[in-house]
């Protein structure tokens, strides 16, 4: 009760609007790459309950007596994060950036659209249009054409070696390849051969301009990673493959490239139908690696920290009760992510009404309280200094405008 | 399905509106060519030449009654070799189970031994399909294997379904891709590897205790969480609606997908039974939620196992399942945004036919928009289509597919390693990207420069194990390696441009093929398996 009264009493005094006019001029100042967002999805609706973990509720582990997280100090506990809401142990790579207020938690959030389908929710979660299935671009996508300042292919890159439904769409934007392999050279380096295939696909209407924004972002990226500062930097322990590599890699290019505005990375692996674990097991063992990943990127990024967001998000959460088989089915509401210097963080913001059977969404899952689109657009408005014209076209007819509650320091 | 009915009344009128954009038909040498990138993948030497002189209606027919066609001795002789392919479901579960048990075995030598074991399993099974892909004259029947495979995906990376990949491909997917697909429906639906993938084998009724088996499973797996069977999954039971049949629009419910949950309960496998005397599924009394359902507006009452197979009867003759179907069939084969009317046509033959998917094909091919020239060349290759094409272009004989695996797994693209249940997409947007032209253009230099192992030994474990989709699905499968393979040693054949030139005919454009007579002859063939021509079929 105490909790939803602070929000609420958060709600009346927040102020939703910042003056566009301050907001959009700071953004056109000489370097209009300078904030900096990195989106990172998890494909297959990981637990939030289990990521920020209700053990406050006295409801939480009745729902979920094997599964559940145990209390702060127990065996396989959570981590404390404000006495009622606790960090699963497996993250606690993430602990410091809490403890320095970078890290901030939206629960309850997503989608307004009741599917349980993974590949719609990810889709609308992508375009940001929820319910509507023929948006042809994607919501970053879209971010860089309305981004001040002119654009290179490397302004929107994605780790993977797909272009992300998020990316895909009118603006140019590159992808590299998990591993190592997208910052050495490549065959079209050499002359002859490069010179061979420039002629057949430079002016190719169909392939043309993929071809083009592979090969600029390739020159861009290579010089990016041949920067001698930055390999003194990065000259730290080799890292486990997978995200905390590809992680590391990120930073590096971005500290050396300035012109890397927005990034997306996507990690698969959370559907946990049967057997997630609690404090341990199939759920800590991706946590971990994605906990140890973004402390990598928030140190490897230093300085260029405080000018960047990072967004965790997944396309809907799962039942508050664990099924039969020690796993969790598909959800609604899940929590989202937010981390870096201009986060107002150390708090777990939401319109929270507790796992209580009634506050329960259709009786299983928690409800979605805050609109996913209301929290990037907060972050595009507040830390990419984009103005309403702008914003509306990222995320069209978005009927609430912001949350309730500041995520970013003024 | 409250949508769908306007949606037909629509397509309806819609076809009169819209004929087949005007342009001069295609000659029978296009045509050729046009079929051979759609019912198979891409030409061999000689193919365009055979399938003019034949004519392509009667290669269509052929390819579709593919008993018809003789199946080369040295390939059955490639397959017969391949023992996990070969065996029963319970034998490879055994052996796999027998690895799975060293686990306590610290030994580094002893778990190299087993990781290599497990990884021969399903890489002989990936071994199998490439061989096939690339030389089976029953191209129609390997395209409808990827097809299905896809419709029907389990990720081979999850737990048993390693060893069950191969009988699932063999015994589930392979008979059945011609004929009803209510059959295949059922095969799929009773196979232990779509059980396990999609949890439905853990799936009861509320207040069910495990007896036995659940110890027998904990010694079949000792290292995995213990898998507990004490209530209801749905998880199988919402893809069988949204994937698998009706489509995510098809006007079900949550409510339908608990039902359906609650019909399937029991439908499981025994794993001592299975490995014991190969039993590939049960049905389990005890496990089944006795209540009576409601799904989808009908009472359903309890009748055991007949339940499932009565949902399986309404969802396979349901017109949002033909409707559903007939899409991603000519998304497939037609272009990425298939007209409504030839979807229309096509679900109305599966409702007429009672789901035999070979008329469904009947209609689709002799469509007008299928030979339309619009659409010739419309669809950009997936990196698998990319890869076998390329294979069977160059004619090198392929006895090491490694190099092919690593492709497709750098290209995003793992053979049997597609996580998630919604299989791999076919369109341009899902793989047109950037980096991937400059790794196709990679492959085929490498391929044309005799720089790919193609037809060096076969494959040790070790070698393909390279090429495994991620076992640890926390992370994107990572990719095997950088672009080596381009500085790689010279270990085959160099491809003959001219010769590649004439395999390919009409499928590289003439603005293609003039930039490449004007190049060095080192890089011709290269340049036609890295054209923009061949990216499209």
């Amino acid at each position: 009760m105490e909790r939803r009264d602070f929000l609420n009493s958060m709600a009346l005094g927040a102020s939703l609007v910042l003056p566009v006019g301050r907001s959009a001029w700071a953004a056109t100042a000489e370097n209009p790459t300078r904030q900096k967002l990195i989106v990172v999805m998890l494909r297959g609706a990981v637990d939030g309950l289990n990521v920020v973990a209700p053990y406050g509720d006295d409801n939480y582990l009745r729902l979920r007596p094997q599964i559940g997280l145990a209390a702060p100090g127990m065996e396989g506990g959570v981590l404390d994060l404000d006495g009622y809401f606790g960090l699963h142990p497996a993250l606690a790579a993430l602990q410091p950036l809490w403890q320095q207020k970078k890290l901030a938690f939206v629960h309850a959030s997503g989608s307004p659209d009741a599917t349980r389908s993974h590949f719609d929710a990810q889709d609308y979660m992508e375009s940001a249009t929820p319910g509507r299935k023929n948006t042809p671009d994607g919501w970053m996508n879209r971010m860089v054409t309305v981004l001040p300042g002119a654009s290179t292919p490397s302004r929107a890159l994605s780790i993977g070696p797909v272009m992300p439904r998020i990316l895909s769409g009118a603006s140019a934007a590159i992808n590299l390849p998990n591993g190592a392999g997208g910052t050495k050279a490549n065959i079209l380096d050499s002359p002859a051969i490069g010179a061979a295939f420039d002629q057949l696909y430079a002016k190719h209407e169909r392939f043309g301009r993929a071809y083009q924004d592979g090969k600029s972002a390739h020159k861009e990226v290579m010089e990016a990673s041949m920067n001698k500062e930055m390999q003194m930097a990065d000259g730290g322990a080799p890292l486990p493959n997978g995200f905390p590599d590809d992680a590391a890699r990120l930073a590096t290019l971005m500290r050396n490239d300035p012109k890397i505005q927005l990034a997306f990375v996507a990690l698969g692996g959370w559907d946990t139908h049967a057997n997630q674990g609690a404090g341990s097991g199939q759920l800590a063992n991706r946590l971990a690696p994605l906990g140890h990943g973004l402390a990598v990127l928030a140190q490897r990024l230093g300085p260029m920290f405080d000018d960047t967001t990072v967004v965790v998000m997944s396309e809907f959460g799962r039942t508050a009760r664990q099924n039969g088989n020690l796993g969790t089915d598909h959800g609604h509401g899940n929590v989202m992510w937010l981390m870096g210097g201009a986060v107002a963080g150390g708090k777990v913001y939401g319109d929270w009404q507790g796992v209580g059977d009634a506050a329960l969404n259709e009786g299983r899952d928690l409800p979605v309280t805050t609109d996913f689109r209301s929290v990037l657009a907060q972050v595009a408005e507040r830390h990419l200094r984009l103005g309403d014209q702008q914003l509306s076209r990222i995320f069209p007819a978005m009927p609430q405008r912001g949350p309730v509650f500041q995520l970013m320091r003024a | 399905m409250k949508q769908r009915f306007p949606v037909v009344v629509i397509c309806a009128l819609l076809v009169a509106a819209l004929p087949v954009r005007a342009a001069a038909p295609l000659t029978p040498e296009q045509q050729a060519v046009h079929v051979l990138n759609r019912l198979a993948f891409g030409p061999k030497p000689g193919d365009i030449a055979r399938v003019t002189q034949m004519g392509v209606q009667q290669y269509i027919d052929a390819q579709l009654d593919p008993e018809s066609i003789p199946y080369p001795a040295a390939l059955t002789e490639r397959l017969g070799a391949l023992d996990s392919v070969n065996r029963g479901a319970g034998e490879v579960l055994g052996e796999f189970a027998a690895y799975q048990k060293q686990v306590r075995d610290e030994d580094e030598g002893a778990k190299q031994k087993r990781r290599l074991g497990i990884a021969r399993i399903t890489l002989e099974t990936a071994e199998a399909r490439m061989l096939r892909a690339v030389d089976s004259p029953r191209q129609l029947e390997e395209v409808m294997v990827d097809f299905w495979f896809n419709h029907f995906n389990v990720f081979s990376g999850k737990g048993v379904d390693r060893a069950l990949i191969a009988s699932y491909e063999r015994d589930a997917i392979r008979p059945y891709v011609f004929g009803s697909f209510r059959a295949l429906l059922g095969a799929t639906a009773h196979h232990p590897a779509m059980l396990y993938y999609l949890d439905n084998y853990l799936s009861t009724a509320p207040g069910y205790v495990p007896g036995g088996r659940a110890k027998l499973a904990a010694a079949l797996a000792p290292n995995a969480p213990k898998a507990k069977a004490r209530g209801l999954n749905e998880n199988y039971a919402r893809e069988l609606m949204e994937l698998h049949t009706l489509g995510v629009d098809g006007g079900y419910t949550q409510k339908d997908v608990t039902e359906l949950a609650r019909m399937l309960t029991g439908w499981t496998y025994d794993q001592r039974a299975m490995v014991r005397s190969g039993e590939t599924f049960r049905f389990d009394p005890q496990r089944h939620d006795a209540g009576t359902k409601t799904w989808l507006g009908r009472e359903i009452p309890d009748q055991g196992q007949r339940e499932g197979e009565y949902a399986l009867d309404v969802l396979a003759m349901h017109p949002a399942t033909a409707h559903h179907l007939s899409y991603q069939l000519a998304q497939y084969f037609v272009d990425d945004n298939p007209s409504p009317a030839l979807v229309e046509r096509m679900a109305r033959t599966y409702l007429d036919t009672k789901g035999d998917i070979r008329s469904v094909l009947r209609t689709l091919f002799a469509s007008a928009e299928f030979m339309a020239p619009a659409n010739v060349g419309a669809k950009f290759k997936t990196p698998y289509q990319f890869v076998v094409s390329a294979a069977r272009a160059g004619a090198t004989p392929v006895s090491n597919v490694a190099p092919m695996l690593s492709a497709m797994s750098q290209l995003g693209m793992p053979l049997y390693g597609c996580q998630t249940p919604d299989g791999y997409k076919n369109t341009q947007d899902a793989w047109l990207n950037p980096d991937a032209l400059t790794r196709r253009i990679t492959f085929a230099t490498a391929l044309a420069a005799g720089r790919l192992p193609l037809a060096s030994a076969p494959p040790s474990p070790a070698m393909l194990a390279a090429a495994r989709p991620a076992q640890n699905a926390g992370a994107a499968p990572a990719p095997a390696g950088p672009m080596t393979m381009a500085a790689a040693p010279v270990v085959a054949p160099l491809l003959d441009a001219a010769q590649l030139q004439a395999t390919l005919g009409g499928a590289i454009s003439s603005r293609t093929q003039g930039m490449v007579a004007g190049s060095p002859e080192p890089l011709r063939a290269a340049m036609l398996l890295g054209s923009p021509d061949f990216m499209q079929r």
